[in-house]
C-alpha cells in the first residue's frame, strides 16, 4: 500500500458512484487489546460484502484522512485513514495504520465482491 | 514423550501452530503422523507492516503461504485449511462444526488431539474452537476417544486450571520451532518481539512448553 494520495483517491471516488458496490468496513482495536492491558476494552466491528451506492463521495481532511459516502438513505464513514493501493482497478482499497504498521480502520469499495 | 498412532491438531490462525511447534517437532521427529486443520486464514490480523506489504485482500494469500512454509518447517506434512472466516468460529453452526471435526476424527482416528482450552484462550476463536473439538469429542463413546491437550493462553492460567499436566521440555527443537515461526513474516513482530535465541530468558521461554488435559467429566 501506499500513503493516500487525496487528489488521486478523489478521483476514483468519482468514478465509482451511482452504482452498486460492495462494500468492507472495518474497526479494531486487536484481539489482545485487553489481554495486554486490562484498561482498555478489546473492541472491533466489520461488515463486508454490503452492497451500497452512494451519489456523493468526498476525501477530506490534510492526513490521516476521512472519507464519507453520501446514500440513499444515509452515509458511510471512516477516519484514520493513510494509505491505499493505487494500482487496484474498479476498486478502492483504503486503511489507516499505526506507527507499528497495525490496522486500524479500513474502507474497501469494489464492483467485484471482496 | 510417547509415540502417538496419529495426532490431529486443531487450531484456527495461521501461527497459532507456534506455540507448539516443538511438540510437534518432537512428535514427528519421533515418528508420529500429524495432521494440521487450520480452520482460518487470518484474513482479519492487522499486522500488515511500516511500510504495509499486505491489504485486506492479500493478506490471506500472504498468510497461505506462510502456513505452508511453517509447516514445511516443522515437518507436518498433511496441512488442512477449512476455510472458515476469522473472527467467525463462535458464530458458525456449532452443530455441523462438531459434526465435520467428528468426520475428521473417524477418518484419521487420532490417539492425542492438541487445540486451545475453551475458556481459557483469550481469543473467541480460540475458545470456540476448543469447544467445537470437545463437544465432538463427547459424542465418542468414553473407551474410544482421543485424549484431548489443551493450550491455555490465559492471564493468570495455572490459578484458574491448576499446574499443566504436562510441560514438553523442547529444548532441543528451540532453533526448529523459531524458525517455524519466522515463516510468519508478517507475524513475526508480534509475536516474537526483538527477542531472539542468544538471550537465554527468550530460549528458556521458548523451550517449554505446558498442556492442559481436558477432562470430560460425566
Amino acid at each position: 500500500m501506499q500513503l493516500i494520495q487525496s487528489e488521486s483517491v478523489q478521483r476514483v471516488l468519482q468514478t465509482l458512484q451511482d452504482r452498486p458496490l460492495y462494500l468492507h468496513l472495518e474497526m479494531t482495536t486487536g484481539a489482545y487489546a485487553s489481554h495486554r492491558d486490562k484498561s482498555k476494552i478489546t473492541a472491533s466491528a466489520f461488515i463486508s460484502n454490503a452492497v451500497i451506492r452512494y451519489s456523493h463521495g468526498t476525501i477530506a481532511g490534510q492526513g490521516p484522512y476521512r472519507v464519507g459516502l453520501k446514500t440513499p438513505e444515509g452515509w458511510v464513514y471512516a477516519e484514520g485513514l493513510t494509505h491505499w493501493d493505487e494500482n487496484e482497478p474498479n476498486r478502492l482499497i483504503m486503511a489507516g495504520h499505526d506507527q507499528q504498521g497495525r490496522l486500524i480502520v479500513s474502507l474497501q469499495l469494489s464492483v467485484e465482491p471482496f | 514423550m510417547e509415540r502417538q498412532r496419529h495426532i490431529v491438531v486443531l487450531l484456527p490462525h495461521p501461527d497459532d501452530e507456534g506455540i507448539i511447534a516443538g511438540t510437534l517437532a518432537r512428535h514427528i521427529h519421533n515418528g508420529t503422523p500429524v495432521t494440521y486443520v487450520c480452520l482460518t486464514l487470518g484474513e482479519m490480523g492487522r499486522n500488515m507492516g511500516n511500510p504495509p506489504f499486505a491489504n485486506r485482500v492479500t493478506l490471506p494469500i500472504i498468510r497461505k503461504q506462510e502456513l505452508e512454509e511453517a509447516c514445511r518447517r516443522i515437518g507436518i506434512q498433511d496441512v488442512r485449511m477449512w476455510g472458515y472466516h476469522d473472527k467467525t468460529i463462535e458464530f458458525e453452526d456449532q452443530e455441523k462444526l462438531a459434526d465435520r471435526i467428528e468426520r475428521l476424527i473417524s477418518e484419521l482416528e487420532p490417539s492425542l488431539i492438541y487445540t486451545f482450552y475453551p475458556g481459557y484462550s483469550v481469543h473467541p476463536d480460540h475458545d470456540a474452537t476448543g469447544a467445537a473439538v470437545i463437544r465432538a469429542v463427547k459424542r465418542i463413546p468414553a473407551h474410544k476417544r482421543p485424549t484431548v491437550h489443551c493450550i491455555a493462553i490465559a492471564t493468570g492460567r495455572e490459578k484458574l486450571l491448576g499446574q499443566p499436566d504436562s510441560v514438553h521440555d523442547v529444548s532441543e527443537y528451540v532453533e526448529q520451532k523459531i524458525h517455524a515461526i519466522h515463516a510468519h513474516q508478517s507475524q513475526v513482530q508480534h509475536l516474537l518481539g526483538k527477542g531472539t535465541l542468544d538471550d537465554p530468558i527468550f530460549r528458556e521461554k521458548y523451550s517449554r512448553e505446558p498442556f492442559w488435559e481436558y477432562r470430560f467429566n460425566e
